[in-house]
């Protein structure tokens, strides 16, 4: 073969590096350099810095600030209270969720950790000396930590800035701690099917208070420019587009005068989704000072302080015909939300995506409801890697599933197979209102079981427990099944908001005259490594190589409006964005091309990187070719240049899902755990880059390893939270963290233009009751239904030691 | 405290730094030689982020004092590698996907690139206690370690072609 041999379909196809390639990642040079860019990398001229001065109370009146002391230490440039922030009316903000939260104590302080004066200094040691300079002196109130004792009648009055008996953001407030109660589906129909079944299992399953805990703590550097009043935000934002509207209805600082950047970003997992009072109190030090302004927490600040996760209190009931058909699930959450409502949900969602807690399963008739309560506890309530409320959705039915397995005498993984929803039953409208847009759930289990041999394994297990009893091993086997549905891609801007703004995303590209592109989205990656998977789709779409492709995001001056990465929803949302827009381009190109080519517009095709006039494929136009006739050849009718915007609304959610195996061997005497073996199979429709897919898996399931084994924000009955540093909240290492094996099935989602649905949240969605249902599996020969998490070694030997197998 | 000058040889080139005592070597290095490379991830001890080398051991330099790193030898990220080339180590963690937001990554390198000196032939149970120190929030660390077993085989091979 010689040079001039042209390359072959396959050869130009190979060189896209499009969809399905496990194309390496265009970040990593920058990253394993040490030349990432992270907010703290930020050093702009005289900028200052921020620290708190935070309450040590869970509930406290505050009596009196003195910050004379504070203010007389060299370098000390302004100490921020909420009465400075009052004439600006930004002593308290709006939450995603409706509420409002302070900025700076306001009176009283409602958790420990609350902000309560803001120090601004020439540099951190003198703002953290400063921040021990000042005096303020509390009064303490009466603490409530458990959400039933809040909702008592006499507890404690936490929000006395709500108006007594006034309704809240989503309806009436039956208590002074209540904040909502949200509804779903047939309650009268569900506890008829329920109260007159053959078998019921019923069970409160806690999905306890966690925190995502990326290893980059939130962090804003602020920078008002007082001579062309601009004011540039950078920080950890998963939502830049979100967070300049917000900044601008704030501070009435017109938005096309702010400008927000999201530098590289060190982990988000729903973290870095809210707007926290640093960032406020950053903007606000800028515009009094006249200079840049950083704050950036301390890890002790961000579990304290920004963002938990879940601490849902689930009460369920299923019922079942007596050979294993659910006939009706109940679920009663109450949801312990803090101090302040300050959920990441879409607004109309109040707790998020929970009614997806039907699961894989056909179930007839359903009922949920939500009850959020406040507490003197962070606010938070964000979606941990994972889709609004989804996690505790899926925790909850695979937890009711194992229990019903229990009540019924039956295999578990037999009970799920007999009521799975079926390949065929695709579109699936749920009891509670979802429409699931495809799936194949037996063949995903079937090949899962397989593939861990579970026949085998259900008798190794059955002989360990009889060598147990004989006294022969320590040692039980669990094996842990999940089998969950995902739905994320928020969403339909119909029904899916934030503070009103729709969640569409957006992308839009620029074709250069000489064939490369920069494309640029409304999203904004943390470790997803969007500028590698977005350029792989459009590389399939319009035929440029991925490398010849820049993506950018994250500059709010420069990226088209998007809402943003989290929920799984860059894939679904500005994936299709992508696409779409790639497919405006394209259709141009091929005027363009048929015009070049002296034939009708209908006489070419589109193939793998040119356009070919039908039946005779040695007359082509390559991208290039036509990228540079586009802005140096006039063209009848048609206007210079290649680019194209699509914002993109998604018709439905997608509904990603899997079937995932633990299997673990936990020694009864030390509570200790081993996981032997982990598989995950993943359907996440068409699969843009399996070697991210694979990482985004591997990463989802430790955190869930995480969750399920060993991580918990605990406070105790003073409102002290007792997890505040890594020594006691619990981040696995490469020594804790087993090896996986993934496995995948592609089902694509009908309505996704390139079918794909969104992965890198359900491996903690689904790892979670995996990891838990393995440990409670361990132990359902003694009898176990329902051990809270984290599912660490004393809680593991405490089980075992309350079934009696210590005696 | 008053500012004292403290010397120190970062990746091979002699350093001044004027710096209270009490000043993290971390600090030092993010903010007075604008190596931004080694991160803070706890300031505790606890998640390796800010691991650089110093005097031929793996340090947490946010628990490293100024004055304590008076006349060291220290090597971070930045030491590691040209802007022309990737270090094996570098190259083998983009090859096997050994990263994904990249925060933990330079502390991770750092630390793995004097493992390999002090173990230049490990299992993977080795690696795996061997970065114990080192927290990862996003890869599960399953790539981490395959891209260090990767790289310590092709530093082996490139060393016995060697000799
Ligand atoms: S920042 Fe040093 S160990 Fe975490
Ligand atoms: S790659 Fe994000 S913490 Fe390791």
């Amino acid at each position: 073969m010689n040079d001039l041999t042209p390359p072959t379909r396959e050869e130009r196809s190979a060189k896209l590096k499009g969809l399905g390639t496990s194309r390496k990642r265009v970040e990593d040079a920058r990253f394993t350099q040490g030349k990432g860019n992270y907010v703290d990398d930020i050093k702009l001229p005289g900028m200052l810095h921020g620290d708190f001065v935070r309450s040590p109370y869970g509930h406290a009146r505050i009596k009196s600030v003195n910050i004379d002391a504070a203010m007389a230490l060299p370098g000390v440039i302004a100490v921020l209270q909420a009465k400075d922030l009052e004439p600006l009316s930004l002593h308290w903000m709006p939450t995603l969720a409706g509420d409002k939260q302070m900025v700076l104590a306001d009176g009283k302080v409602l958790f420990q950790g609350q902000e309560v004066a803001f120090v601004v200094a020439e540099d951190r040691y003198i703002a953290a000396d400063a921040v021990e300079l000042v005096e303020v002196e509390y009064e303490e109130l009466p603490v409530v930590v458990d959400p039933f004792k809040a909702l008592a009648p006499d507890a404690p009055v936490l929000r006395e800035d709500l108006e007594a008996g006034a309704d809240g953001a989503h309806g009436p407030r039956r208590h002074h701690n209540h904040i909502f109660l949200w509804e779903e589906g047939d309650k009268a129909a569900t506890e008829q099917v329920i109260d007159s079944a053959e078998v019921v299992a019923e069970e409160m399953i806690c999905y306890q208070r966690v925190h995502p805990c990326p290893l980059e703590t939130c962090g804003s550097v602020a920078s008002m420019d007082k001579v062309n009043g601009k004011l540039t935000l950078y920080g950890t934002f998963q939502a830049p587009h979100v967070v300049r509207t917000v900044a601008s209805l704030l501070s009435g600082i017109e938005e096309h005068n702010i400008r927000v950047v999201s530098p590289d970003i060190g982990g988000g997992f729903g973290n870095k989704v809210g707007v926290y009072p640093g960032y406020v109190c950053s903007i606000v030090a800028s515009i009094v000072t006249g200079r840049p302004v950083k704050f950036i927490e301390d890890r002790m600040d961000n579990l304290m302080t920004t963002a938990f996760a879940r601490d849902y209190w689930m009460k369920g009931r299923i019922s079942a015909t007596k050979d294993g058909k659910i006939t009706a699930l109940h679920a009663h959450v109450t949801a312990d939300h803090g101090a302040f409502d300050a959920c990441a949900d879409p607004t109309k969602f109040p707790a998020g995506f929970f009614h997806i807690c039907t699961g894989s399963y056909d179930i007839p008739v359903a009922y949920c409801g939500v009850d959020g309560v406040y507490t003197n506890k962070a606010p938070g309530g964000v979606a941990y890697r994972c889709s609004f409320r989804v996690t505790e959705a899926a925790y909850f039915i695979e937890r009711m599933i194992e229990v019903l397995a229990m009540e019924l005498n039956m295999d578990a993984a037999e009970l799920r197979r007999i009521n799975f929803i079926k390949k065929d039953q695709f579109p699936y409208h749920s009891a509670l209102g979802w429409e699931y847009d495809s799936g194949d759930y037996h063949t995903a289990w079937d090949k899962a079981l397989e593939a861990v041999d579970y026949a085998g394994l259900r008798k190794e297990q059955a002989a360990r427990v009889e060598a147990f009893k004989r006294g022969e091993t320590r040692k039980l086997l669990g094996i842990g099944l999940c089998h969950f549905t995902e739905i994320v891609g928020a969403g339909p801007v119909k029904n899916c908001d934030i503070l009103g703004m729709g969640m569409f995303d957006s992308c839009e590209i620029r074709i250069h005259p000489t064939g490369s592109a920069i494309a640029r989205l409304g999203t904004i990656s943390q470790g997803q490594g969007h500028a590698t998977t977005f350029a792989q789709i459009l590389a399939t779409e319009i035929g440029i190589p991925a490398d010849s492709i820049t993506i950018e995001e994250g500059d709010t001056d420069t990226a088209p409006y998007g809402l943003g990465t989290y929920g799984s929803r860059s894939t679904p949302v500005a994936g299709a964005a992508t696409a779409m827009a790639g497919r405006k381009i394209r259709a141009k190109a091929q005027m363009i091309a048929a015009y070049l080519l002296e034939v009708h517009d209908d006489d070419v095709e589109f193939d793998v990187d040119r356009f070919v006039v039908k039946g005779a494929p040695e007359r082509f136009k390559t991208m290039a070719e036509i990228a540079y006739a586009s802005y140096n050849q006039a063209i009848p009718g048609v206007e210079p240049g290649l680019e194209a915007v699509s914002y993109y609304d998604p018709p439905n959610m997608t509904y990603p899902f899997g079937a995932y195996v633990c299997v673990m061997e936990i020694d009864v005497d030390t509570g200790t755990h081993e996981v032997r073996q982990f598989y995950a199979l993943d359907d996440c429709g068409t699969r843009i880059n399996p070697m991210v897919i694979e990482g985004q898996v591997h990463g989802g399931l430790t955190e869930a390893l995480a969750i399920a084994m060993g991580q918990e924000i605990a406070y105790d009955e003073m409102g002290n939270v007792k997890t505040g540093t890594l020594m006691d909240f619990f981040l696995p290492t490469a020594v804790e963290t087993p090896h996986y094996t993934t496995d995948f099935t592609e089902t694509p989602s009908p309505h996704h233009p390139i079918g794909a649905k969104g992965v890198g949240e359900s491996p903690n969605v689904g790892g979670v009751p995996a990891f838990s249902n393995a440990v409670h599996d361990a132990f359902r020969a003694f009898g176990l239904r329902q051990s809270n998490m984290p599912h660490d070694h004393w809680r593991i030997w405490k089980i075992a030691n309350d079934l009696g197998l210590h005696d | 405290m008053g500012k004292q000058i403290y010397k120190m040889t970062v990746n091979g080139q002699v350093k001044e730094v004027m710096a209270e005592p009490r000043e993290l070597l971390i600090y030092v290095l993010r903010e007075k030689l604008d190596l931004t490379g080694p991160h803070v991830g706890c300031e505790t001890s606890h998640c390796g982020a800010c691991t650089v080398e110093m005097n031929g051991m793996s340090v947490k330099s946010c628990t490293v004092f100024a004055a304590q790193a008076d006349g060291a030898e220290i090597t971070t990220i930045e030491g590691l590698g040209d802007p022309d080339g990737l270090h094996v180590l570098q190259e083998a963690f983009k090859e096997h996907h050994g990263l994904q937001c990249g925060y933990c990554t330079p502390g991770m390198i750092t630390r793995a690139h004097r493992l390999l000196q002090e173990n230049p032939n490990p299992t993977e149970v080795e690696v795996r206690m061997g970065i114990a120190g080192n927290l990862c929030r996003c890869t599960g660390y399953q790539n981490i370690v395959k891209s260090i077993l990767a790289a310590a085989a092709q530093i082996n091979a490139a060393k016995e072609a060697a000799e």
